[in-house]
């Protein structure tokens, strides 16, 4: 969808902002640019609508060379989050989102249509904020009508310089969540700037680490980033507690749940404990006849006790395992919707996660 | 406030306003020196204030008067659009044509304006015939052995350069400059980042200063405008050295001089030109809360706060 060919950026005074960058976007993908602070992220960014032109190298956009397209009707159809929001404040919040259908000569119908459509999608009540000005508006709601107006005549792709960057935590975890779930809706193929590595790991279906200078340090989707990093500059960048961060980004799989026996809710304390024997274990899941983990008991009571909220399958192992800490047990139990799938322990934790960094360790490189 | 001294409660405090002497002094002396003046006013005969009051709505006087608010109008009309070409050459990256913008900028605001509008009023000189053609057609022509001048058609100098044309030209030009600036600073006023994302959302330049950058710059602009409106006004008195005859200032003083009674007719004109710049100044105040919009609250009190007293010429 899109594709950077040996970019290069020499600025006039010298500068070289970006070097040699070969990136390719498909469609529908979150690429994340992340990097320290004048690395050339917004640079590559702006060269892909020609805000900069390249010094070197070939942009291609859909099969098209973006350097042969007018820049003006080029921009038109590249919806462009800027950096500080950069929302117009002599105009209300309806005609900051309608100024590109405003330019492509949308009538006013359609444009105000569009508009409510925008707002709602984004989580702002028309009724409410299409009349109101910027500034009358909260950081994270104004960063909101940035997302509405660059989606407003529905671009294919979508540039995103740190969007979430000038609001704050609070509010930059609700937008990220947002962000996700929007894009889960119009599947917009996005670049997105960011220095913040959580960001990245947390949005990014691929992460470009550049350096300063403009290097590709590595491409690749998180898991891999965080599992293996290529370079001493990517480890570093990353953080020593990418382990931590791995966990965000690594799912539960069933295979690595560690199976206690199960004793159906209806059985006495005789048949609790001979399961309990011919297990060799000492304590049990109980579950009722649905299925649905109801306690766990263990001797010499061999009564059901409350077990810990059960996690669902589809968590990532972070959540997992902060469940897991919380939990006076030392294990929490696993669930596909109701029905219970096994139990997760520090130790199953553990191993989930070197083994996922193993598989995606190429050869020959050491984690 | 004092600490409380030993295990004693402190007793209630006394209250007594401050006392402000000088104030008092003030006031006595400023009352006392307005007495006299309007006593003066009252009194001296030289003020003859039935003469000047019969004559000052004479009719060539009404006429001037026209004459010297639409001269106001146009002047500041063509300064304005003027100033806005300047400040845009000026912010040009070519620097041959911002080099042109000041140049333009540095030869009108040096000359005072009426030297320049003595100056225009004697372009006629330079100049017996304008005419409309090919740049340098006589040379031209010339050059390919052809006789003729390459105009299209001409008239005579004196007739377009008629006093009042010669004048106004001279005040717009002049104006011209000085908006410039004003523009200018406006335009710088305005976060780069916005024209940057106008242009992102694939607004070509044009398009983002007319409908980004200028209109967030009134809010800059607006307010000195509003000044230099007020001061042309003012200047249009200038235009008797032109010399434009059926001007505001040119027929009160005609009047003075035939009757030998100069003095009335120049409170006259002094009451003239205070009650319409006065009616401009509120104009310039309901304009400028206009443009105030889009302004943070506090922003929008500090905007007011700095420029109305400024702008309304109080104090
Ligand atoms: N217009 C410019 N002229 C010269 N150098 C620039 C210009 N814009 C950016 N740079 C330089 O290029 C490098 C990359 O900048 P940028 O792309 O803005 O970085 P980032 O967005 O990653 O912080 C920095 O060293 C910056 O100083
Ligand atoms: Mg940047």
């Amino acid at each position: 969808m899109l594709r950077l060919d040996a970019v290069s950026k020499r600025y006039a005074d010298g500068t070289v902002a970006v070097h040699d960058l070969t990136l390719d976007v498909a469609r529908g993908e979150v690429c994340v640019l992340v990097g320290p602070s004048g690395c050339g992220k917004t640079t590559t960014m702006r060269m892909v609508n020609r805000l900069i032109e390249p010094t070197s190298g070939r942009i291609v956009l859909d099969g098209r060379d973006v350097t042969h397209v007018d820049p003006v009707a080029l921009r038109r159809g590249i919806g462009y989050v800027i950096q500080q929001v950069g929302l117009f404040p002599h105009q209300t919040i309806e005609a900051n989102v309608a100024t590109v259908p405003a330019l492509l000569g949308w009538d006013r119908a359609r444009a105000r249509a569009r508009v409510r459509e925008l707002l709602e999608l984004v989580g702002l009540d028309p009724e409410v904020y299409a009349r109101r000005y910027p500034h009358e508006l909260s950081g994270g709601q104004r960063q909101r009508v940035g997302v509405a107006r660059a989606l407003a005549a529905d671009p294919p792709v979508l540039l995103m310089d740190e969007p979430f960057g000038a609001v704050d935590p609070i509010a930059r975890d609700r937008l990220q969540a947002e962000f996700l779930r929007l894009q889960a809706a119009v599947r917009k193929t996005v670049v997105f700037v960011t220095h913040d590595i959580e960001e990245a790991v947390r949005l990014g279906d691929r992460i470009a680490v550049l350096r300063q200078g403009g290097y590709l340090e590595q491409y690749a989707p998180p898991r891999v980033l965080l599992g293996a990093p290529a370079t001493a500059f990517v480890a570093d960048f990353v953080g020593s507690d990418r382990g931590l961060k791995r966990l965000a980004v690594t799912p539960i799989r069933v295979a690595d749940l560690e199976q206690p026996p199960v004793v159906p809710a209806s059985a006495t304390a005789g048949e609790a404990g001979a399961a309990l024997d011919a297990a060799g274990a000492d304590w049990a899941m109980v579950v009722d006849a649905a299925g649905a983990p109801v306690g766990w008991l263990t001797r010499p009571g061999l009564v059901p006790q409350p077990a810990p909220d059960p996690v669902p399958v589809t968590a990532s192992l972070k959540t997992a395992f902060s469940r897991l800490l919380q939990a006076d047990t030392g294990w929490v139990a696993v669930v596909d919707g109701a029905s219970y799938l096994g139990v997760l322990t520090p130790a199953t934790v553990h191993e989930a996660l070197r083994r996922s960094v193993a598989a995606e360790t190429p050869p020959g490189s050491a984690p | 406030m004092t600490e409380p001294t030993g295990q004693a409660r402190p007793e209630p405090i006394k209250a007594v306003p401050v006392r402000h002497p000088g104030r008092w002094v003030g006031i006595v002396v400023v009352a006392i020196l307005t007495a006299m003046f309007l006593h003066m006013l009252l009194t001296n005969d030289a003020f003859q204030w039935q003469f000047m009051f019969d004559n000052m709505f004479s009719e060539p006087v009404l006429k001037g008067a026209w004459t010297t608010l639409w001269v106001t109008v146009v002047a500041m009309i063509l300064g304005v659009v003027i100033g806005v070409i300047i400040a845009v050459m000026r912010l040009s990256p070519n620097p041959v044509i911002s080099s042109a913008a000041f140049a333009y900028t540095w030869f009108f605001r040096a000359v005072p304006r009426v030297v320049l509008l003595v100056l225009f009023g004697n372009l006629g000189i330079l100049y017996a015939e304008v005419g409309f053609g090919l740049p340098f057609g006589e040379q031209l022509l010339g050059l390919f052995g052809l006789e003729g001048s390459g105009q299209i058609f001409g008239v005579d100098a004196n007739k377009i350069l008629s006093g009042l044309v010669a004048g106004l030209l001279g005040l717009s030009l002049s104006e011209g400059a000085y908006m410039g600036e004003i523009v200018r600073a406006g335009i710088q006023s305005i976060d780069p980042g916005q024209a940057e994302a106008a242009q992102a959302l694939g607004m070509g330049r044009g398009l983002t200063m007319q409908r980004i950058v200028l209109p967030q710059a009134m809010r800059v602009i607006v307010p000195p405008t509003g000044n230099e409106t007020i001061a042309m006004l003012k200047d249009t008195a200038l235009l008797a050295f032109v010399p434009v005859t059926n001007e505001l200032f040119f027929q009160l003083q005609a009047i003075g001089s035939r009757t030998f009674q100069v003095f009335p007719m120049l409170v006259a004109a002094c009451l003239w030109y205070l009650s319409m710049t006065s009616v401009l100044m509120v104009g310039q105040y309901f304009l400028e809360k206009r443009f105030a919009r889009g302004v943070q609250g506090r922003a929008k009190e500090k905007l007011l706060k700095a420029t109305v007293p400024t702008g309304a010429g109080i104090e």
